[in-house]
């Protein structure tokens, strides 16, 4: 089960409480995570990912683990905790003024 | 009881402001979508219940909610603006080739005649349309593609098209307007266009009276005469008696021809309403004084409105799609300021009410009258 966490005005979007958790079958990248997101919620399709070439909005960032995930490659492995649902997945908001 | 009701779109959400036919008390309701940017919140002529909204932000871009209750309850639709085929590219500020990129919708226009039928008027311009109550979307690619578009470039806001007529009279004709490129019409219900800016003089571009490159703010029409359209140009208030086939000037005895909206009196065709900003640089009242400029006669001769607004110490704006207008009897006016003020007024402008003093900066007033 993998645990996501999303800045507040995308859970307020989606009309969700608190974390979401995903069933999401190895290989756990970011892509497949945010796939599985995106298809649980289609709502935030094109909020957090550009929706034709799927790259990472530019105020959007991904953290796990203390680690910025934001430019790592979409298709490399999530660290393990994650995978493992001991530590979230976490979409945040990038410190963008007003 | 007749009763209007005012949708307000600012920096920090959307706000519905109701009233009986009376309009001296309101019921303020909102923010909704707070935290985001609202661009436009729009009712359809054909069922007051159905509301869309632009809803965006530089978070997380564009998102598009509608309402099926009259602004009770949302839910986000289709948000997918692709253009159609290769984009291609326009003129960037500096003169270079640009590629196309979606950034925001900054106005949505219902059908007169479906509530399911809206289109979408984006930054960088170009022109969307849904048939389904806006799960998804398509571009009207002859707008772009008519011949001039790879010479458009963005004025200081954004290459933005933020206004779509659609002629009652005609069904096949509509019209939009696009900054920095100018006036556009279609008499294919908008399958092919061509521009129509003839008359336009623009100091800011290298041919003053070329074909496109003009800085429109803002186009109006009175639903009962079509033909005749109003403009608040970058600089110039102008008029045109056939379609756009020609414009002429009617800034008249104004005290600064500068300005963002105009809109026409719903009663009184040659009735019509602009706000003077001082200039291009300085966006806010001539002299900090806020005054609603009114024209009986179509033009040239206006008269200042100031009853009940602020008529010192006024720095605000009133931006381009934040004026708006009532059906009732005696015409109300709305507009909305940068400082968050709405103002109405329930006898076409003679005085003035604020409704609220402390929104977030007004982006957008439109209003419904409701039976």
């Amino acid at each position: 089960m993998i645990r996501v966490v999303l800045p507040a005005h995308l859970r307020r979007l989606a009309q969700i409480d608190g974390e979401v958790r995903l069933e999401v079958a190895a290989p756990v990248s970011q892509r497949a995570v945010l796939d599985a997101l995106e298809s649980r919620y289609p709502m935030l399709r094109g909020t957090i990912r550009d929706q034709e070439t799927l790259r990472r909005r530019a105020f959007i960032r991904f953290f796990a683990c203390e680690e910025d995930l934001s430019h790592e490659p979409p298709d490399d492995l999530l660290p393990e905790p994650v995978a493992a649902g001991r530590e979230p997945y976490l979409v945040v908001g990038a410190m963008a003024g007003g | 009881m007749s009763g209007v009701r005012v949708l307000v779109g600012t920096r920090k959400g959307g706000f519905v402001l109701a009233a009986d036919g009376k309009r001296n008390q309101w019921e303020i309701s909102g923010p909704y979508f707070s935290g985001w940017e609202i661009y436009h919140v729009k009712g359809s002529p054909a069922d007051p219940s159905r509301i869309y909204a632009s809803q965006c932000s530089g978070w997380s871009g564009q998102v598009i909610q509608r309402s099926d209750d009259g602004g009770v309850n949302w839910k986000p639709v289709g948000n997918q603006f692709s253009y159609n085929g290769t984009p291609g590219t326009h003129q960037w500020y500096d003169g270079t080739p640009h590629p196309w990129e979606f950034e925001r919708v900054w106005h949505l226009e219902p059908a007169l005649d479906d509530p399911d039928t809206v289109y979408a008027g984006v930054e960088d311009a170009g022109l969307f349309k849904s048939t389904d109550g806006g799960d998804s979307w398509r571009e009207l690619p002859g707008l772009r593609g008519h011949g001039s578009g790879s010479s458009w470039q963005p004025g200081a806001g954004g290459m933005c098209l933020h206004t779509i007529l659609l002629d009652p009279i005609r069904p096949e004709r509509m019209f939009t307007a696009i900054s920095a490129a100018g006036t556009f019409r279609s008499d294919d219900y908008g399958e092919s266009w061509r521009p129509v800016n003839r008359g336009l003089q623009s100091e800011g571009i290298p041919d003053s009276d070329a074909e496109v490159g003009h800085c429109v703010h803002r186009i109006a029409q009175h639903p009962d005469r079509p033909d005749v359209l109003f403009m608040q140009k970058h600089w110039d208030v102008m008029r045109s008696d056939d379609a756009g086939e020609s414009w002429h000037e009617i800034s008249g005895n104004l005290p600064t021809d500068f300005g963002f909206p105009i809109d026409v009196h719903a009663n009184e065709p040659d009735t019509v309403y602009v706000v003077p900003i001082t200039s291009d640089s300085e966006h806010f009242p001539p002299d900090g004084r806020l005054r609603v400029y009114r024209s009986r006669t179509g033009g040239d001769e206006w008269e200042p409105l100031t009853t009940g607004l602020p008529q010192q110490h006024c720095y605000v704006n009133v931006l381009r799609d934040a004026m708006a207008v009532d059906k009732l009897d005696d015409c109300g006016i709305y507009f909305g300021t940068t400082g968050g003020q709405v103002y109405a007024s329930a006898n076409a402008g003679d005085s003035w009410e604020p409704i609220v003093r402390d929104l977030p900066a007004v982006l957008s007033v439109e209003v419904q009258t409701l039976p």
